[in-house]
């Protein structure tokens, strides 16, 4: 690989990330691995760039439940501090299993039931053309989460209203397979008129070129095909660990895993 | 009511840049002066309520100040999810402007009915649930209040009373005195319980607004202890803040709503308030054994 330092650095923070998982016993750990590139390329791409307070970007991350990954590019771009992701759902942190934006300084909206980031974002989009602001909203949606009804409602919207300022980034890891298989979700988003992206969602070089590729003729999808639990081969793709804070041995071993 | 609201949507729309309607596909021609002045502020969503909601809250974040309108149980059942947490937990502001609750479209069947609006969002910390009781009350109401800080629900009824009270959100009004009992009654029924009790020496007490509710109004009268409350949707919402306001005082509480069922029959508002138990004799019959026990 030719950009070690980059893998490096998203090495580093899942295991800040596995830390607080055991600390706290609490988060969703895979869902947080497989949306940690996206996240990561994102804010240092398109929305933390420095003290530009010109660039307007907005990141929604709708599978609330990711809080974690969320939480670990929010450290490493100055929003909160690294020592604070220990506390994680704690009673005096303000770190929650879902991101609350009245409480960690850059979460945009409160999500964690599934469906309501993208609903938000075409509201934001078209108070950004209303008021001639240029920058972008980006929304993080799972496989799973596009279940949900409102998921098309907003697509019909988005068409309809051409809001191009808005880029829908489909967090692809097939966690929604064992209810309900999309099979080929790019299909899926072919019959509206967006532009759509197929990347590997892993892929640092991918993923910054889908966000900067500035058309703005139409709305923009990204579907990006990811691994659950992506960098730890114990739990990738396991529903079992979904939810699970591993014990002191199992730490010890995804831990090392991750050096 | 609805001429009104769609009158002063469109006043606040020209004084105020940051106004934004979204209507469910309801009520569509009566803001056809908006959609001609105000093309990038009022918008015809679609049928989609929950994502109106959504769209709503980013509007609100965005700093404009979104007036959200369709029928009673599209607005509040359907979409009660997204209330509790784009406006609710988020902490934004909004207006969610109903019509037809509880039973407006009475012939339409329960559908169309939302007699537990009033309950559901009563359960949402931060909400702000108003029932006008007249045009003359909702204009003033709504002016006051649709840039507030909070997310606010008027609940707009093709019936009025015949009377308007100029009450500020949060406001209640003793509108008779009396002596041998007190009735607390919410906006557009306030009619039918003065025509049950017309010579009956009881105090009574109207609310425009459930949240807030005037609780010093309630705590500095009430002063028989015996308390009916009228209220025009599924009973039981008020009591409980009253029992709380009132909490020490020795207190006979008699609660007259509808109750929770779905209607059997179709026919006017009335006739199906009196068919889920509120009516001018119920109300008159509760009073009096009230007052003789």
């Amino acid at each position: 690989m030719d950009n070690k330092p980059y893998i490096d650095e998203i090495r580093d923070l899942k295991r800040r990330m596995l830390k607080s998982l055991y600390l706290s016993k609490e988060g969703h750990l895979p869902s947080s691995f497989s949306v940690l590139d996206l996240l990561y390329v994102i804010y240092r791409d398109a929305i933390s760039i420095g003290q530009d307070t010109s660039v307007k970007n907005q990141l929604i991350l709708s599978k609330g439940h990711a809080s974690l990954a969320l939480y670990a590019v929010l450290a490493r771009f100055g929003y909160i501090g690294f020592q604070e992701l220990d506390g994680f759902g704690g009673r005096e942190s303000r770190l929650g299993g879902h991101p609350d934006r009245n409480k960690v300084p850059g979460v945009v909206a409160s999500t964690g039931s599934l469906g309501h980031g993208l609903p938000i974002a075409v509201g934001m989009s078209i108070a950004k053309n209303l008021d001639d602001d240029n920058g972008s909203i980006y929304v993080i949606v799972g496989d799973g989460e596009i279940n949900e009804g409102t998921t098309w409602e907003s697509l019909l919207l988005i068409e309809e209203h051409r809001l191009v300022n808005l880029c829908l980034i489909v967090d692809l890891n097939h966690s929604g397979d064992r209810a309900i298989k999309l099979g080929d979700v790019k299909s899926k988003f072919q019959g509206f008129d967006f532009e759509i992206v197929e990347i590997d969602g892993h892929n640092e070089k991918e993923i910054s070129e889908a966000i900067n590729m500035e058309i703005r003729l139409k709305p923009k999808v990204v579907i990006a095909n990811t691994v659950k639990g992506y960098g730890l081969s114990a739990i990738e793709n396991d529903p079992a660990w979904h939810h699970r804070v591993p014990n002191d041995s199992e730490y010890a071993e995804l831990l090392q895993a991750l050096l | 009511m609805r001429k009104t609201f769609a009158k002063i949507s469109y006043e606040i729309q020209r004084e105020d840049e940051s106004v934004f309607v979204l209507l469910g596909d309801i009520g569509v021609h009566s803001f056809q002066n908006s959609f001609r002045d105000f093309e990038s502020r009022t918008l015809n969503i679609g049928i989609l309520e929950q994502t109106m909601i959504g769209l709503a809250s980013g509007l609100a974040m965005s700093g404009k100040v979104p007036i959200l309108h369709t029928i009673a149980p599209f607005l509040v059942e359907r979409c009660y999810e997204q209330i509790k947490v784009d406006f609710g937990y988020q902490k934004l502001h909004g207006n969610l402007v109903s019509v037809g609750a509880s039973f407006d479209y009475s012939a339409l069947g329960s559908t169309h009915h939302c007699p537990a609006d009033v309950a559901i969002l009563s359960k949402i910390p931060g909400m702000e649930i108003v029932l006008p009781g007249t045009k003359v009350e909702f204009e003033k109401l709504f002016l006051e209040n649709y840039n507030s800080s909070n997310c606010t629900y008027f609940r707009l009824s093709e019936y009025e009373n015949s009377q308007s009270f100029d009450l500020k959100i949060g406001q209640g009004k003793k509108v008779r005195e009396g002596t041998s009992a007190s009735i607390l009654v919410i906006g557009p029924i306030l009619d039918l319980v003065l025509e049950s009790v017309t010579e009956l020496d009881v105090e009574i007490l109207y609310f425009n607004s459930v949240a807030p509710l005037d609780e010093d109004l309630i705590r500095n009268s009430c002063s028989s202890g015996k308390i009916l409350i009228v209220e025009p949707y599924y009973s039981g919402v008020l009591s409980v803040q009253v029992l709380r306001i009132l909490k020490g005082v020795s207190l006979r509480l008699v609660n007259l709503g509808v109750s929770c069922e779905f209607p059997e029959n179709y026919g006017s508002r009335d006739e199906i308030y009196e068919s889920l138990g509120l009516s001018r004799l119920r109300i008159r019959e509760e009073l009096l054994e009230l007052i003789h026990e």
